[in-house]
């Protein structure tokens, strides 16, 4: 047939998908870039912006910018949860510190971001919640030294504070009006910093120090709903990671450990602390943190140990596991902090530095794969107890953390 | 069956309108809402809305509707569903539903309406313990009859709390009844802002109790330090 054309068959594209390419612009970033807005106003007199020390590493957040991570000369934000409830998580925190040399301050004069209660019980305002987080901004900058934010919650309710007080000038006025009385200035931080943001800029030294091979751990990963959903565009991300889709915060760290990152369908889901459902109706944290997060991940990866970066993430994974289990659920992963977990990697102490003993799924069968002899630490953090029982110390040192 | 809406017949339509005015007179109302597309992403979010029956797009329609009758009801039941993750932050309409229902959750309390009061039962030493002390977690609220089931850690945590405290390499940590140690200034320039922004008048609308404790505690703590309030 003379009008028979032949096709290459390379040619014939049906039924096949490009690869999408994608490329962040920060010249088309869909939000503004707040900072410039913090610098306009600094220079019209509205208030301070208190600096980034010079000793910071460069990250690349959600829309391509850059953000400035201090690596020291910080003024840790503590997290109530945290120290409260879960408190080798604040630990391990201020032990990474010490041991890669970096300088803090563990200030007395900081009080809670407040912004648990506000989620849970809406018993405050935005002019109350922002002055909170100013005076606590006033306080870390009459000491010279950098905020940094242990919680989650607290660091995504202090961007939501910021954006508040860039775009409401009323507000910034009753703060300031408030400030004044206490004797302070009206302070803001360039960058809102959260301590696994520093996690993360560190990690590669972290890894250098490690002691333990973890090349047979495989890790979940739940990203905080707080740390990337409230006011995402500064959460950390990185190309090399999820392809650039997903936050790459303690996922890069577990990675730069030598673990293995394993993935699950539901990695978006929030964890089920509901803020005021954890304290006072339960039934759903426990549901939705057992169905939706803790069986998804031991269905579908199995893992040694879950891995987040905020305080109700923590608690609630871990705490919830127990009902479950007495209903017979696939349940059983030890969660920790990745702070506690790198603080492990580098030879912390179980118990004087993790604290794991606060914590509520067992999680012996990971130190032992880890290589910790986990009866051993105990034995000896039952020494420290006795000491402090018979009154031969009043409070475990940092120099007793490490003792050997 | 009677319509939802109905239950609320007996409250003046007039009182709704007001409760509605101050949602939208909120400084943020109008960073919350830019509109609806009715595409759902947010409901697809929302883990609350996979346990309740609670819905983040139709509370966004209601109140960008100016449904006064609605947004009554829902500030009345659905609001205290939500788990305040902000999942429903991913619109693309760039609304915050999380943030809208805070603002709706905020005028309930103001207002003293029976919801809030209700959500809030069992809560007061939470508020109590955050606004006095600074810092809302304890440890020492680890109780086993608080936790029942958190298994029997709670109790073992409990039982040992003083020795487990002192335990803590960190100076600021061997505290049971704070979560850390705060410098009393501190906590009497918290005070201070409760007063200034009116925080202490929203608990008096939901617990008059608790209200007068915390004035009591917050009084002679700024007396001492030579402010009037």
């Amino acid at each position: 047939m003379a009008n028979e054309v032949t096709v290459p068959i390379t040619s014939v594209t049906r039924g096949t998908i490009p690869q999408r390419v994608f490329q962040r612009d920060p010249a088309n970033a869909p939000t503004e870039d707040i900072r410039e807005k913090l610098f306009e106003l600094e220079a019209q007199g509205e208030w301070i912006v208190q600096r980034v020390p010079d000793d910071a590493v460069e990250v690349m957040t959600k829309y391509g910018r850059t953000k400035h991570i201090p690596r020291q000369f910080t003024w840790h934000h503590k997290s109530c949860g945290q120290c409260g409830h879960i408190p080798g998580y604040s630990t391990s925190i201020f032990w990474l510190h010490r041991k890669l040399g970096m300088q803090y301050t563990d200030p007395k004069d900081q009080t809670s971001c407040t912004a648990w209660n506000y989620y849970a019980s809406a018993t405050s305002n935005a002019a109350a919640q922002a002055a909170v987080a100013v005076r606590n901004f006033a306080a870390a900058y009459e000491t010279g030294y950098y905020p940094m934010i242990h919680c989650g919650t607290s660091y995504g309710h202090y961007k939501e504070v910021r954006e508040q007080l860039v775009h409401h000038p009323e507000l910034r006025k009753q703060v300031r009006d408030i400030m004044a009385k206490l004797g302070k200035p009206l302070v803001i931080p360039e960058e809102i910093v959260h301590y696994s943001e520093w996690v993360h800029a560190m990690r590669f030294e972290i890894a250098k120090r490690k002691v333990l091979d973890l090349s047979n751990i495989t890790v979940t990963v739940h990203p905080a709903c707080h740390y990337y959903k409230l006011v995402a565009e500064d959460a950390i991300y990185d190309p090399e990671l999820y392809n650039g889709q997903r936050t790459a915060i303690v996922s890069a760290v577990v990675e730069a450990l030598g673990a293995k990152v394993a993935d699950y369908s539901t990695w978006f889901d929030c964890c089920g602390f509901g803020f005021r459902h954890i304290l006072v109706q339960r039934d759903f944290t426990r549901s939705f943190a057992t169905l939706r997060k803790i069986e998804r991940m031991k269905e579908e990866a199995n893992p040694d140990v879950t891995l987040t970066h905020d305080t109700g993430c923590v608690t609630t994974l871990d705490k919830s596991q127990f009902a479950a289990r007495a209903h017979g659920r696939n349940v059983g992963i030890p969660v920790m902090s990745e702070a506690q977990f790198a603080a492990l990697a580098m030879g912390a102490h179980p118990y004087r530095v993790c604290q794991l003993h606060w914590h509520s799924v067992d999680y012996r069968p990971l130190l032992e794969k880890m290589g910790i002899d986990w009866q051993a630490r105990w034995a000896e953090f039952q020494e420290d107890l006795e000491r402090l029982r018979r009154g031969e110390r009043e409070f475990l040192t940092w120099e007793d953390a490490d003792a050997r | 069956m009677a319509q939802p809406v109905d239950k609320y017949a007996s409250v003046p339509y007039e009182e709704k309108e007001r409760l509605f005015a101050q949602v939208t007179q909120d400084i943020r109302f109008h960073d919350y809402l830019k509109g609806c597309y009715e595409c759902g992403i947010c409901v697809a979010a929302c883990p609350s809305a996979r346990f309740y029956d609670f819905s983040p797009r139709k509370i966004t329609q209601a109140v960008a509707r100016e449904d006064v009758e609605l947004v009554y009801q829902q500030m009345n039941e659905d609001v205290w569903n939500c788990s305040q993750c902000f999942s429903c932050d991913r619109c693309p309409r760039g609304n915050s539903p999380g943030g809208m229902i805070t603002i709706l959750r905020e005028v309930a309390v103001k207002n003293g309406l029976h919801s809030a009061k209700e959500a809030l039962e069992g809560y007061g030493r939470v508020v109590y313990k955050i606004m006095s002390t600074g810092t809302q977690v304890s440890p020492d609220m680890l109780q086993p009859d608080a936790f029942p089931d958190w298994g029997p850690d709670v109790r073992e945590v409990s039982e040992n709390l003083d020795l487990w405290r002192r335990a803590l390499p960190p100076e600021t940590l061997h505290t049971t009844e704070l979560a850390w140690d705060v410098d009393e200034k501190t906590i009497t320039e918290l005070y201070l802002i409760w007063h200034m922004t009116g925080v202490l008048d929203m608990i008096k609308e939901i617990d008059e109790g608790l209200h007068m404790i915390l004035q009591d505690v917050m009084e002679e703590t700024l007396e001492e330090h030579g402010y009037s309030v």
